[in-house]
């Protein structure tokens, strides 16, 4: 099983060769509520480590997606559009928001492991 | 005080519960210098009903109401007959004094008038959506650019010389911050060449139909021009009305359409309140500001309605709302439902043709006078003359005849266009006004 | 004897069971209605002659198709609207908490006023000389809004509060330009409503977040802090979102008007000191006054409003068009931003014509009706309904900000509720049920699970005890963990919970014609 990274904004990013997908957490989609819209980088997009890269919605909120790491957009989840359920559904799955290629594969080293990931929402 | 219910008893029991000496005690933390005492308030003490009636009624003697003299203003305000029907029933307390519903279970008569308004607007100005309404078409043409700006991420703005000068004003100071805006010449009577300024900077074309001069626009050839440049289209209505006649703004390639709701349901209120309209196509939805009421089911399955897609909006968003509009303009809305209801598909058709040919009939009898010219030849309720002299002190000369003959293009358009006068004419207007106007006018020339 | 064999039983008899469906599907009092489009049978509510009209004026442009509008006759249309009313909670029904919204009394002599033909049907553009009453009346409201301010200006044309805000902000900006600076930062109390953020954004400039402290006013040594070159100006609500008096304000107004930025006071809460303190001694530099709120013209279900700001002395030339002034002939209307008198430097226009007349003559109704002294009553009542309020539910629901006093509005959070079950949406909708409007609930942000309570003057002693008892039980049940009212609540109103996800999800935002019906015709 691939490598996955954790983000204290609650992303996650998973790398696979030269391509990362990118989405949120099981924990964020808990917390969000029902997501009703998601709106998605454009392909080409280049982003920065902790830019602005996506948005999701529920009812009564709206939160920004950040990059967990620097690159360029290469595909993103176009079936969150017709579903957005799917991020509450499937968050770490098929609810996922954008891949990327990225630019400096050491940024995730930064980034916290799932074991991390799980001591810092249990101390939230 | 009438309207104050607790007595000096009631108040010294409920001071004594909260264990407070006197309600001064309640302002501790204002500081004690900036504690004014009464008479720091140069200004009356209460008066009963019959005396602020009286005051207020002295004032309002002083005004020539549009239907106390032959009436021809217009210029972006109507006056049209507004069935008694819609003045009762605005004021029924269930609308007049709720508030915005934010709960939807105790406010479904709010929000399914919403959902009516939308749907009507959407109709009207043959659009996909439309939202529950914003201030008025002036702030409303500026949010229109505005989501122009944002949607195409360009900043530039072309201004129609036929917009009215108010509105090209009111998205000057708003837009204007955010990129800038491009006023074509002003041509009464004909359509500027819009199209040649469009280029890849801009982010929307604006133009009125029938524009202030009362000239009726195609907008077609303007919607394909700017959209080959990848710019929007955004057409304003003044005078709602002229829907029921005229071919709607969506079918002639319009983005978005930002009008004014005044004339239907509406009083002139000396400017406002009034009601903005705002519809677009489905696709800039999300790009959409003010307030919106969806369709859904409650718990039991049945069909109710509620506020949608808030997360635009400045509660949730902040500095990145669509807009900062917090409001709509509800019991305006409210009235211009009910009086579009009755009218309904025949009433309304019959009303703007009735207007058109009011303003027919006058137009011929206006420009038979020896030396007046008809500006606007296309035109629905509205339209231009052109007086041998200038219009303002012909506009008072008449007024203090007891005709209120139209609003002089000087009064908008300060330099150049002294000698036009821009004259309405709806279904309230008679015969008899009619010949009161050509009479005083032909005294005073 | 005669014996009447017409007689009716004339006791109550045995209830109605709540699970008996009624055939029609209303409900006693309570009708469903359609939507006006599924009620149209092609009739019409208004009698219009017929009249033929050529193609000869019309450019081109007549329309083709029809517009799918719904034709009912008056009798219907009527119908259709009252039975939608009687869908709405309302003041005039029942007592309305919600904080910062300031539902109080709508006086009726208001509406009449407002409806008098020379105010009502008098055109914007009409002669001037034709319109002198109104002028006199905007000038007579211009005059108690700046003493009951203490304020030298005011801007009437903006159209809501929000509208002010950016009025005032755009003064800021244009006085920024002038003196030949670039301050771009706004500094906004994280307590703040949103539209203070959103207005800074709207107005070109950015938002930097101001912390408040943990009882619940702003942090003023954070705030000084922050000031420095770049920052424009501060937006403060004062009274605060939280229902409390930053009694540090004319502190930190000296510290912003040091650092050469101006000072925005959000008057949304002008309501709680009208009469007893004027903003302009606090060094304020503009400040909106919703009309709707503070001086009762309606709310009418979310608008119109009306958002006049009253500007300080450095402010004061760069109010927008129109402007009034006074000359030999009377008052008149200066509408051209070239002819503005000298010393006068407006910064543009914010909406066509000359703002919420219609509001104006409630605002000026109302005030006259009160009087100095009533307003300032109003005030102090306000004041002391809401200390009532938080005096007698204190001990069951949890007040953040401890004891109090606090101003117009008392504020609880939901602490009182942790681990019983019960949410405080729960806790809101429960409140329906008991025929009451909630409270406003999760504003502001800076207090968990906040529930604030704005009574206002216009409740007698018995209501508000009445609401007191009803809460403090509600309170009480929901602490002892008895749901049963909660869960699922209202039960009672003409709809049960909205699914708001759904709505959301796929948004239906207007009617369609039944497509199967549409090619049967």
């Amino acid at each position: 099983m691939s490598d996955v990274r954790y983000t204290d904004q609650h992303e996650w990013i998973r790398l696979d060769g030269d391509e990362a997908t990118v989405g949120i957490t099981k924990f964020a989609a808990e917390s969000l509520g029902d997501v009703v819209f998601v709106e998605l980088p454009a392909g080409g997009k280049v982003v920065k480590a902790g830019g602005e890269a996506a948005v999701v919605e529920s009812v009564k909120a709206a939160s920004d997606i950040y990059a967990p790491a620097g690159g360029t957009v290469t595909s993103v989840n176009t079936a969150l559009e017709k579903e957005p359920s799917k991020v509450n559904e499937d968050p770490e799955g098929a609810g996922w928001f954008f891949k990327l290629t990225l630019s400096d594969k050491s940024e995730l080293a930064r980034l916290m492991d799932a074991a991390a990931y799980a001591k810092f929402v249990e101390s939230l | 005080m009438r309207y104050l219910p607790l007595t000096p008893d009631d108040r010294r029991a409920m001071l004594a519960r909260i264990g407070a000496p006197d309600v001064d005690a309640l302002f501790r933390d204002v500081p004690k210098p900036a504690l004014a005492p009464l008479s720091k308030f140069d200004l009356p003490d209460t008066q009963g009903e019959m005396e602020v009636e009286r005051a207020l009624s002295k004032l309002a003697s002083r005004n020539v109401a549009a239907g106390a003299a032959p009436f021809f203003c217009g210029a972006g305000a109507y006056k049209h007959h507004v069935p008694s029907a819609v003045d009762h029933l605005i004021q029924r307390s269930e609308f007049l004094t709720s508030y915005t519903p934010y709960q939807p279970e105790i406010a479904q008569g709010t929000l399914q008038y919403l959902f009516e308004f939308q749907t009507q607007v959407a109709l009207l100005t043959g659009m996909d959506v439309a939202n529950a309404s914003l201030y008025d078409g002036s702030t409303a043409t500026a949010e229109a650019v505005l989501m122009a700006q944002r949607i195409t991420k360009r900043g530039k703005a072309i201004l129609s010389g036929g917009l009215h000068p108010h509105y090209a004003e009111t998205v000057e100071t708003v837009a204007g911050l955010f990129g800038p805006m491009q006023r074509t010449e002003v041509t009464p009577g004909s359509a500027e060449d819009i199209i040649a300024l469009i280029d890849e900077e801009t982010a929307c074309v604006v133009v009125q139909s029938p524009d202030v001069f009362g000239l009726i626009r195609n907008l077609r050839p303007i919607a394909d021009a700017a959209h080959a440049k990848g710019a929007l289209l955004i057409a304003v209505v003044t005078e709602i009305v002229s829907l029921g006649l005229l071919e709607p703004p969506g079918a002639q390639g319009a983005d978005i359409v930002a009008a004014e709701g005044q004339s239907i349901g509406n009083g002139l209120n000396f400017g406002g309140p009034y009601v903005g309209l705002f519809a677009t196509r489905e696709k800039f939805l999300r790009q959409m500001p003010g307030r919106l009421c969806g369709e859904t089911v409650d718990a039991e399955g049945r069909r109710g309605y509620v506020l949608t897609l808030s997360t635009r909006e400045q509660h949730i968003r902040r500095e990145k709302a669509t807009s900062n509009i917090c409001t709509n303009s509800g019991l305006c809305c409210l009235a211009f439902t009910i009086h579009l209801s009755l009218l309904g598909e025949q009433g309304l058709t019959r009303l703007a043709r009735i207007n058109h040919a009011r303003a027919s009939a006058l137009a011929d009898k206006l420009k038979a006078l020896p030396g007046v010219e008809l500006v606007t030849d296309a035109f629905f309720n509205e339209f231009t003359i052109k007086l041998p002299k200038p219009a303002a002190p012909v506009v008072e000369a008449l007024a203090a005849k007891g005709v209120i003959a139209g609003v002089p293009a000087s009064r908008l358009l300060p330099r150049g266009f002294d000698n036009l006068l821009i004259l309405a004419a709806t279904e309230t207007n008679t015969d008899d006004d009619f010949a009161a106007l050509t009479k005083a006018l032909q005294e005073v020339l | 004897m005669s014996m009447n064999n017409q007689g009716r039983p004339s006791s109550a008899g045995e209830a109605f069971p709540a699970s008996i469906a009624t055939i029609s599907g209303d409900r006693g009092l309570d009708h469903e209605e359609a939507l006006i489009f599924e009620l149209d049978h092609g009739a019409c509510g208004v009698d219009l002659p017929d009249v033929k009209v050529g193609e000869e004026r019309l450019g081109g442009m007549r329309r083709k198709g029809a517009v799918g509008l719904p034709g009912l006759s008056e009798p219907e249309v009527i119908r259709h609207f009252v039975r939608l009313s009687r869908k709405n909670y309302a003041i005039d029904s029942g007592l309305y908490p919600l904080g910062s919204c300031t539902m109080k009394h709508n006086p009726r002599l208001n509406e009449k006023m407002a409806r008098l033909p020379g105010f009502g049907d008098l055109h914007p553009l009409a002669p001037q000389s034709t319109t002198q009453g109104a002028l006199e009346l905007i000038s007579s409201l211009m005059n108690w809004l700046t003493t009951l301010t203490g304020m030298p200006a005011v801007a009437m044309s903006p159209k809501a509060g929000a509208h002010g805000e950016l009025c005032g902000l755009l003064a800021i900006r244009a006085a920024i330009a002038a003196r030949g600076e670039d301050r771009k930062r706004i500094l906004v109390p994280e307590s703040a409503h949103g539209t203070n953020p959103a207005t800074a954004a709207f107005a070109g400039f950015t938002v930097d977040e101001v912390p408040a402290k943990p009882n619940g006013h702003v942090d003023a040594e954070a705030l000084k802090a922050k000031l420095g070159p770049d920052v424009a100006a501060i937006m403060l609500t004062n009274p605060n979102t939280c229902g409390l008096f930053e009694g540090e304000i004319i502190d930190i107004a000296k510290a912003v008007h040091d650092a050469g930025a101006y000072f925005y006071c959000d008057g949304a809460n002008f309501n709680a000191i009208a009469g007893k303190v004027r903003p302009g001694d606090l060094g304020i530099d503009a400040m909106h006054i919703n009309l709707h709120k503070t001086f009762s013209t309606p709310h009418g279900g979310g608008g119109p409003g009306a958002g006049p700001v009253v500007l300080s002395e450095r402010l004061a030339a760069y109010a927008p068009i129109p402007l009034l002034v006074a000359d030999g002939k009377g008052l008149r209307l200066i509408e051209d931003l070239a002819a503005a008198p000298d010393g006068a430097k407006p910064f543009g226009r914010m909406c066509a014509f000359h703002g919420q007349m219609g509001m104006f003559v409630r605002a000026l109704t109302y005030m006259l009706s009160h009087g100095r002294d009533g307003v300032r009553q109003a005030s102090e009542d306000a004041v002391l309904s809401a200390n009532y309020i938080l005096a007698s539910l204190k001990d069951v629901m949890s007040a953040p900000f401890g004891d109090g006093p606090c101003m117009h509005e008392a504020l609880f959070d939901d602490s009182f509720l942790e681990g019983t079950g019960v949410t405080t949406l729960d806790f809101a909708k429960a409140m329906i049920d008991e025929g009451y409007h909630p409270m406003t609930m999760y504003f502001p942000l800076v207090v968990h699970g906040a529930m604030l309570i704005e009574p206002t003057e216009s409740e007698s002693k018995a209501s508000l005890d009445r609401f007191i008892h009803v809460l403090h039980t509600l309170a009480t049940e929901a602490r002892a963990k008895q749901t049963a009212r909660f869960a699922g609540a209202p039960h009672l109103a003409p709809r049960r919970r909205l699914d708001e996800t759904a709505a959301a999800r796929k948004p239906v935002l207007r009617w369609r014609p039944d497509p199967l019906k549409q090619a049967a015709e």
